[in-house]
């Protein structure tokens, strides 16, 4: 079975008997041990292997194709798990120190989803610590390299979800997007993330970063995989009350509809200064291939965009202070040794178990709600929030899908802005609008820079538009991988 | 800290001295490092920099948006407003969640004493 192959491809191969659920799982668990730490190459992406509970499903997922049953949707789909979602029977330690060998004793609602539809759950996935980063460098468990280039960050949070799929540790992973965490590693590494409508799948069993943010979604190596995956997450859940009663939709078959007659925005505000010329030039190709296939392209504006980096993180940070307070020592995770006190108790073993980004955001969180400066900062950055929210509404009661470069330029080298929190924050200068908004996006992967790194675009459709959004997102890789078989 | 009344506090906010850095870490319940303090105070004034330009936003009359699903009014079943019924269920297991504890007799989670006699 190849690297890529699809996952609708896996399911009839298994179903088939052509392959064994449980020889997928083996071959996967064997390729990250022998290629994801080899020594001054490691890509890292795993943080831990979930061997046994992956074993058992494949046995399982065996044994009905072996009596002949219906098999369910992902049968034998080997996937990862961003470390920051609850899993039972492996380690959740939202890459921090803190929760080094903690063992969550449930699963969370999108991973116990994948289990019921027979994927085979290989294991937890590097990330920046509690999914606060864009490069997956803060990680205290190691930075995550870039499979497509080893010098190279492969983006972050969900650096590992990324690098895994492109290295074809995995066939698809989930990931969680708070300010781009899903796309613009996507876009990094050269396969598919989606991030969904605040609301279409559950964050149940996800630890929280920013909970007015946060989504879970998947990354994978195709659009189709994508949208599978979402039709089998999406869904309402009584364990989350954020969750939305709207029904899933099939996502597979409307991907697959024709974009003709569909109107595209292009955001002039995303074509400013500091785009790097190839990345426009992927976004123009793609414009064009839609063009090509019966779309209307035309220029629309987003006026507060330049508003949504500050927007966001003041509003990411001041949840985050509120959210990491939970992390004190006492119930699960790292507590200081000997504490003479209780308030000693906390303040060390937080001081101990944090990371410095981390405890960056939880300082300007914690100054942004401090007496005297709510106001200044919190409420205005949440005024602006519905400023910005309401440019998207504006903009899509004229268009589909949006049509935007995901990020400014292509992944940068480790090590890089590691020193300059604010450039790395000006990064995320094109995922951040759309997390305040709710709104969904996809990054599609769209060729690479002359230096071979990947570029992805970005499609971003309404509330619970998503059906619009892959219909758009599958025309334009569609177009892409023709473009590719004729430069071969 | 100094009451600041909020329209200069953008402004006054580019000079996060070492105090508001030690006394914000106190609010957070960190222990910042003597190594730690200017560096934080370097990046927070950094950040804050960046962050006034919200300042040149018109916001009079804009309501504030906690999560996406107040822009959703009307379309209730959207915005993901239902709460589940409150009835009882058994929650976890108590052996499951005490083992994860840093230290407990089984029954508590154990600190150190906090009122002495």
């Amino acid at each position: 079975m190849t690297e890529s192959a699809t996952l609708s491809s896996i399911v009839t191969a298994v179903r088939n008997r052509t392959v064994s659920a449980t020889t997928l799982a083996e071959e996967h668990l064997q390729r990250i041990r022998l290629h994801d730490q080899v020594p001054g190459q490691e890509i890292n992406s795993f943080l831990s292997l979930a061997e046994e509970r992956a074993l058992a499903q494949a046995g399982a997922v065996d044994e009905l194709a072996r009596r002949g049953d219906p098999l369910p949707v992902l049968a034998g789909v080997p996937v990862g798990i961003k470390d920051v979602l609850a899993m039972r029977g492996a380690p959740a330690t939202a890459g921090s120190a803190i929760l080094k060998g903690y063992h969550p004793p449930y699963d969370a609602t999108a991973v116990a989803k994948l289990d019921a539809a027979g994927a085979t759950l290989l294991g937890k996935l590097n990330c920046d610590e509690f999914a606060m980063g864009s490069s997956n460098e803060n990680s205290a468990y190691g930075p995550v390299r870039n499979p497509r280039a080893l010098d190279h960050v492969p983006g972050g949070s969900s650096g590992g979800s990324a690098a895994a799929v492109a290295a074809g540790f995995c066939a698809a992973s989930l990931g969680t997007d708070t300010g781009g965490s899903i796309r613009q590693p996507a876009a990094f590494c050269g396969v598919v993330g989606l991030l969904p409508t605040y609301g279409r799948i559950s964050r149940y069993g996800l630890i929280a970063y920013a909970s007015s943010l946060d989504r879970v979604g998947p990354l994978a190596n195709s659009v189709e995989d994508a949208a599978l995956l979402l039709q089998v997450l999406s869904g309402q859940d009584s364990m989350d009350a954020t969750s939305s009663a709207a029904p899933a939709e099939d996502y597979v078959a409307a991907a697959k509809d024709p974009v003709a007659g569909m109107r595209i925005g292009l955001p002039d505000e995303y074509f400013a200064d500091g785009l790097d010329p190839e990345i426009r030039a992927a976004v123009e190709r793609a414009a064009d291939s839609l063009r090509g296939a019966g779309c209307t392209i035309q220029r629309v504006s987003l006026p507060h965009t330049a508003y949504a980096v500050p927007t966001y993180y003041v509003l990411a940070t001041a949840e985050a202070s509120s959210n990491l307070s939970r992390f004190d020592g006492v119930r699960y995770g790292h507590r200081t040794e000997n504490p003479r006190t209780l308030s000693a108790l906390f303040r060390e073993s937080r001081e101990e178990g944090f990371g410095a980004e981390v405890k960056r955001r939880i300082l300007l969180g914690t100054y942004a709600l401090s007496a005297g400066y709510y106001d200044a900062y919190y409420r205005k950055a949440q005024q602006v929030r519905t400023l910005i929210t309401r440019d998207f509404l504006q903009a899509f009661a004229g268009v589909d899908a949006l049509l935007t470069p995901m990020t400014p330029g292509p992944a940068w080298k480790l090590g890089e802005k590691v020193d300059d929190p604010v450039s790395m924050y000006l990064a995320d200068v094109y995922t951040v609008a759309a997390s305040l908004a709710g709104i969904c996006g996809i990054s599609v992967p769209s060729g690479t820079t002359a230096a071979g790194l990947p570029i992805g675009v970005q499609l971003l459709a309404g509330h619970f538009a998503e059906a619009k959004l892959l219909r758009v997102a599958r025309a334009v890789e569609a177009a892409e991988n023709v473009s590719e078989w004729s430069a071969h | 800290m100094n009451d600041t009344h909020p329209d200069s506090a953008i402004e006054a906010a580019a000079a996060v001295t070492l105090d508001h850095v030690r006394h914000v870490a106190a609010l957070a319940n960190l222990q910042l490092s003597p190594e730690e303090e200017p560096r934080m105070q370097r990046d927070l004034n950094a950040i804050l920099s960046h962050v006034a330009a919200l300042n040149s936003v018109d916001t009079t009359g804009v309501p504030a948006m906690a999560q996406v699903g107040e822009m959703l009014q009307g379309e209730a079943v959207l915005a993901g407003a239902t709460l589940r019924l409150d009835e009882q269920k058994p929650s976890v297991d108590r052996a499951a969640v005490m083992h994860e504890a840093p230290e407990t007799d089984g029954r508590f989670f154990k600190v150190p004493k906090v009122i002495e006699r």
